[in-house]
């Protein structure tokens, strides 16, 4: 199968501290990719680095398509302001950018649209509610049906799963198992190791330097999980500088 | 009788006629610029900015003396200078946007009052910094109207992007975007206003005809779109009472246009329908689901 994103020997971080060490490897069109580690170790910095918010430091990140705006991108709640004045509507329609961008009108089909993401996720009748009224699994879920609007090839979820209730996580989750029946790519930055056992089949383990990557039984060994915790999560001022690339692990 | 007091002074003096023309079109292109600001959490950096123009109406004055084209363009090129320094600093350094604006508009206004010193008794810094709304010729008229024109274009090629930009920027960059060139985009309107309302208010009060209204509309509409339309309309009629105050207690003309920019906020603040003090104090009643 022909790879959708490609890592060369990349580096992302800031203020020349590596949150993302050298990481080399492809992600295969239709993956289903849990992406894992201990606080810091560089998950949403990679999922940054894919958006093109993040230059690498050295090394690059190949996108087959060489397109972004077909990529589907669910941000961490707390980057959102969420006092900031938005109908749920209008926050689901930004899905639509990538067909109306800035002048484009909606139209039928485009409401039509936004109308069944939002009932898929359980929150019809929301759309004129504004966003910062909702509770958090309430955003979550209308985020995902931004997602859904979007209809994009390759998407990244950046801890889409973190404090929800049960049965919000349980619908998402569906809606991701959909999405990979449907063939698109899905990466998902995960806490819950449980569910990335049962729901995701590859996973990539990274604390700063990859860990491992692979098949998720394969990955999360006790040893690798271990080797993962040790890693400090200190930034060292007097670390020597690294010039030489090493071999991804 | 209060026909007389609100109508004649606008259909006998053409002063007066101006300057309410003057304060229709700052009125317009300030006040949807202002929500923008309030909404990005940027009030202060458009009063920075707002300081940061005056050393280069002060330099266009000595070079070109009272030029309005002169005094336009120093005040742009000072402003888009002050909000791209600002920018760039709190890029490549340590320092946060609002703290290197800060530090860069001090030394932008005590530079600008330096100047306008130096140039002597020739220019009045009272006109400088509280403007004169009486005296508007047609060409400043014009200006403004050019001014107001221009950006409601603008906002309205940018609408889109710029709300994406100031609620989710990284899924604006997701998307592909040009995230930071809306927001540039829009800190040249902020800049255009701000010198455009010099004009007419001066450099301290151009900024408050920005963050006035749109702190008002707040409290009376839901909406970005409706909180537009209401700051305008605050806008306008702060412009409307403060100029017939002005003429008829004969006060100055900016101060009491700002001032009844900040009454229309302050009753908005106790009277508004949403998140204000009569909101939170009305016994809470609920539906049944």
């Amino acid at each position: 199968m022909s790879a959708v994103l490609g890592f060369d020997d990349v580096t992302l971080g800031y203020d020349h501290h590596p949150t993302v060490h050298h990481l080399s490897g492809e992600i295969p069109s239709g993956a289903l990719l849990a992406i894992v580690g201990p606080n810091g170790a560089g998950k949403s910095t990679l999922l940054k680095g894919i958006i093109g918010e993040l230059k690498p430091m050295s090394g690059g990140i190949r996108r087959a398509d060489g397109r972004r705006r077909h990529t589907a991108y669910l941000p961490q709640q707390s980057e959102l302001d969420r006092s900031f004045p938005i109908s749920v509507f209008d926050l689901v329609a930004m899905g639509d950018w990538g067909v109306i961008g800035s002048f484009g009108v909606l139209g039928k089909a485009g409401r039509a649209r936004i109308a069944r993401a939002l009932e898929e996720v359980g929150l019809e009748g929301f759309d004129r509610r504004q966003a910062g009224t909702l509770s958090r699994g309430q955003l979550q879920r209308a985020l995902f049906a931004r997602l859904l609007v979007q209809d994009a090839p390759l998407i990244l979820l950046d801890e889409p799963f973190t404090a929800l209730d049960q049965r919000t996580e349980q619908d998402l989750l569906a809606l991701v198992a959909r999405w990979h029946q449907e063939g698109r790519t899905v990466l998902a930055v995960m806490h819950d190791l449980e569910t990335v056992r049962q729901r995701f089949p590859q996973t990539l383990l990274l604390a700063r330097d990859p860990v491992a990557w692979g098949a998720t039984a394969a990955v999360m060994t006790p040893e690798n999980l271990l080797r993962a915790r040790s890693i400090s999560e200190a930034w060292d001022d007097g670390a020597p500088r690294c010039d030489v690339p090493e071999a991804a692990a | 009788m209060i026909a007389d007091w609100l109508i004649a002074p606008f259909l006998d003096y053409a002063f007066m006629a101006r300057a309410l023309a003057g304060g229709l079109a700052v009125s317009l292109g300030a006040a949807p610029v202002g929500v923008f600001l309030m909404l990005r959490r940027m009030s202060l950096t458009g009063e920075a900015i707002a300081h940061g123009i005056l050393p280069g109406i002060a330099v266009a004055y000595l070079l070109a003396g009272l030029s309005l084209f002169a005094m336009t363009i120093g005040g742009l090129v000072a402003g888009l200078i002050i909000a791209t320094l600002a920018a760039l600093v709190s890029r490549v350094t340590v320092l946060r946007e609002d703290a290197s604006l800060a530090s860069f508009h001090l030394v932008a206004l005590a530079m600008g009052v330096l100047l306008v010193s130096v140039a002597g008794g020739k220019i009045d810094l009272i006109h400088v910094l509280f403007g004169s709304v009486l005296a508007l010729g047609d060409d400043t008229v014009l200006l403004l109207a050019g001014s107001a024109t221009l950006t409601v274009l603008t906002l309205a090629v940018i609408y889109r992007p710029l709300v994406m930009e100031c609620y989710d920027p990284a899924f604006l960059r997701a998307v592909g975007g040009r995230g930071a060139l809306v927001h540039h985009l829009f800190l040249a309107l902020v800049v255009l206003n701000l010198v455009a309302g010099f004009h007419a208010m001066g450099t301290l009060m151009a900024v408050g005809m920005m963050i006035l209204p749109a702190t008002a509309a707040r409290f009376w509409a839901r909406g970005i779109g409706g909180m537009i339309a209401v700051a305008v309309a605050f806008a306008l009629l702060a412009s409307l009472v403060g100029l017939l105050i002005s003429f008829h207690v004969d006060v100055p003309s900016g101060p009491a246009i700002i001032l009844s920019a900040g009454a229309l906020s302050l009753l908005s603040m106790i009277l508004g329908p949403h998140g204000s003090l009569r909101a939170l104090r009305t016994p809470a009643w609920h539906l049944r689901n």
